[in-house]
């Protein structure tokens, strides 16, 4: 089915019910009660669930696959935003140009960048990347001011007149899809339990869904294969008549447009950039969730993405407070121990959780998450070995 | 003229002249090889014919165009093939996509980008992969991965993808170097049916002469960089000059 092996429908098909039913899945818990700050299911976590989503998947064709690791991913990123924004002020308020535009000339720049940093490997490549992206985050900041608004960034302002939409004069034009807003939600309740269905978010996750399956197609393909073997032998590929630099350009562009993806659909949910999207530590993101999920395996950047986003925004919202309600069970004085252990790794501490699960994924589970949850997987199904879970995902792991 | 004309061909590296004046002509469906001492320039002529090294001087012409100063993916594409001393293979893929990468590279050159269709749509590429596969018996390790191969499969898996590409003539850079006599015996023993059954143009290089003698048609004794003389394995074996150039080698 869709041009995919059984394996490969089976895996596109859940991970499409998944995001479509996000809103039930990620609000388990009902409304009013002690679990509710753990529900994930409002639309502004939803949309960057599936938004760093895309962005770790089109990171995971190059690096998961060639195995050139960029460390300048965000520049395509915000140059997309950028895109995207100049779009919806001067061409129309429909997100669908804006994002179209992002993606076309994240594409171009990515093609400007990968051209250069790929005349070097390894070290030296991830250097250059980063280089140029640390570049694009300071020219933004300085001297291309006009064309990025410098530190306040770009927003919608009231007066933008969008070529192709009508903006009532001194209105705030708003990003809008066929001519719906594009904050429109629809709210379901059902007993205790609310869920919250947002025109954004199903935008975004079709979108995530249309690249993940892209994805597998390229994974499938004799382009990913040659991919496959630019990260194992290069020096074996040019012996065999092939050239391994357009294949890594490609892959390098195709991930940048990716970027560029992401950055517009940012912008179609919250109409402002500002330079710190492609700061360096934003490339890092996208590096450390695609490893967390398992980098080189179709799900694992994804599952990476929602792993960092939501320890980012639901873990880190766990304060003292919240702590010595959940150990009010225990006597007074064991509380307070309790609390002062587990506070530092929760609120403003969730990098520490996150840095030393980082830490355990990449010394006992090389293949990420993923593998880890195909070992688990594999228990239950008395398969010992791996190889058999793994065909779930149909990739061996990189590394 | 042969297939591969060498004519005049030098190669300094710094104060060192590694490759002296070198003339070879190789003859189509012939066996050819290069044999010598350390050190006497076997591989830096190898990569002078293969577009790793330029030489400094001198010409190599290949099937009636120059090979100099085109890169080695050009060069397989003009029907060069080269197995390496250690082989090189795809270690994280399996051996059928091994032998599907050269079976791609024959039919759609160096560089396409089949990106949407699937590789297990190509059903006439996969059907010549595992013809070959079969051809080198190894019909029963296509999903295994070809790290995991024994030393002498992966020379077999490598002689392979250099086989299926068709060449016009295969370059074997000591393809029994620090082999056991029991794989060493093997290999000859592939090369061997390779030539009977395909009539592929070969060019060995070994230190060992012993190797080649059973295989050349005709040997090439090179010493510092300078051929010294080519024959008939038999003329070679009784050659004073070889003696010479082997003194104080066990392998003559
Ligand atoms: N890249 C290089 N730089 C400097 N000297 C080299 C290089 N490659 C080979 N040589 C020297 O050239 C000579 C011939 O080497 P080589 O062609 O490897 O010999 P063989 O393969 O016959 O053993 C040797 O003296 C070697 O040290
Ligand atoms: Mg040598």
């Amino acid at each position: 089915m869709l041009g995919l092996k059984k394996t490969d429908t089976t895996l596109f098909l859940v991970v499409m019910g998944l995001t479509l039913l996000a809103p039930f899945i990620l609000n388990p818990f009902p409304v009013e009660s002690g679990m509710a700050q753990f529900n994930a299911g409002y639309p502004d976590l939803m949309q960057r669930f599936v938004i760093f989503g895309i962005f770790a998947i089109g990171f995971n064709i190059l690096f998961g696959l060639t195995g050139y690791l960029s460390f300048g991913h965000a520049a395509f990123l915000g140059v997309g935003s950028y895109a995207a924004i100049w779009s919806l002020k001067l061409f129309a308020l429909d997100v669908v140009p804006a994002i179209v535009f992002a993606i076309l000339v994240a594409g171009a720049f990515a093609m400007l960048v990968g051209f250069i940093s790929l005349r070097r490997s390894g070290i030296y490549f991830s250097i250059l990347t980063l280089a140029f992206a640390q570049m694009s985050y300071a020219l933004a900041y300085s001297v291309l001011t006009p064309l990025t608004g410098g530190e306040t960034g770009l927003q919608i302002k009231n007066t933008d007149s969008p070529l192709l939409s009508n903006v009532p004069e001194g209105e705030i034009g708003r990003a809008s899809f066929l001519g719906l807003d594009m904050g429109a939600s629809q709210e379901l309740v059902l007993g205790g339990w609310a869920f919250t269905f947002n025109l954004g978010y199903y935008i975004a996750a079709v979108a995530m869904l249309i690249a993940f399956y892209l994805s597998i197609r390229i994974f499938r393909s004799p382009f990913g294969m040659m991919l496959r073997a630019v990260k194992s032998n290069q020096q074996r590929m040019n012996y065999t008549g092939l050239s391994p630099k357009p294949y890594t350009l490609a892959a390098f562009v195709i991930s940048g447009m990716y970027a560029g993806l992401a950055g517009g659909l940012m912008v179609a949910m919250d109409t402002q950039v500002g330079p710190e999207r492609m700061f360096w530590t934003a490339s890092g993101e996208v590096v450390i969730m695609t490893v967390l999920g398992g980098a080189g395996t179709l799900l694992g950047p994804v599952l990476g993405a929602g792993f960092i986003k939501y320890f980012e925004n639901i873990i880190s919202k766990i304060n003292k407070d919240i702590l010595h309600q959940w150990f009010a069970v225990l006597p007074d004085g064991f509380e307070d121990v309790m609390v002062s252990l587990v506070y530092p790794f929760v609120g403003k501490g969730w990098h520490l959780t996150l840095g030393i699960m980082f830490m355990l994924v990449i010394i006992f589970l090389p293949g990420g998450l993923l593998q880890g949850g195909q070992k688990i997987l594999g228990l239950f199904r008395r398969k010992p070995q791996p190889s058999a879970a793994a065909e779930a995902d149909g990739t061996k792991p990189a590394e | 003229m042969g297939i591969l004309e060498v004519s005049g061909v030098n190669k300094r590296f710094g104060g060192l002249q590694a490759l002296g004046d070198v003339n070879l002509s190789i003859q189509e469906q012939s066996v050819h090889a290069i044999i010598g001492p350390n050190g006497a320039g076997k591989s830096t002529l190898l990569n002078c014919l293969v577009g790793k090294l330029i030489p400094d001087s001198g010409s190599v012409m290949f099937d009636g165009q120059s090979v100099l100063g085109r890169k080695p993916h050009e060069i397989n594409q003009m029907g060069i093939s080269r197995v390496f001393q250690t082989p090189e293979i795809f270690g994280d893929l399996t051996v059928l996509e091994n032998m599907l990468i050269p079976v791609f590279a024959n039919r759609d050159g160096a560089f396409r980008m089949h990106a949407i269709e699937s590789v297990f749509s190509e059903s006439s590429v996969i059907e010549r992969a595992r013809e070959m596969l079969a051809e080198v018996r190894m019909s029963d390790k296509v999903e295994m991965l070809a790290s995991s191969l024994s030393r002498g499969d992966k020379r077999r898996l490598e002689m392979a993808m250099c086989l299926v590409q068709k060449p016009k003539l295969l370059l074997l850079d000591e393809p029994t170097a620090g082999m056991a006599r029991a794989d060493t015996e093997n290999t000859i023993a592939l090369l061997n049916e390779i030539r009977n059954r395909r009539g592929v143009t070969m060019a060995i290089i070994e230190h060992d002469m012993n190797v080649v003698f059973s295989l050349a048609d005709r040997i090439t004794v090179l010493a510092q960089g300078t051929p010294l003389v080519e024959d008939t394995p038999d003329n070679i074996k009784g050659h004073p000059k070889v003696r010479e150039a082997y003194l104080g080698e066990a392998q003559v």
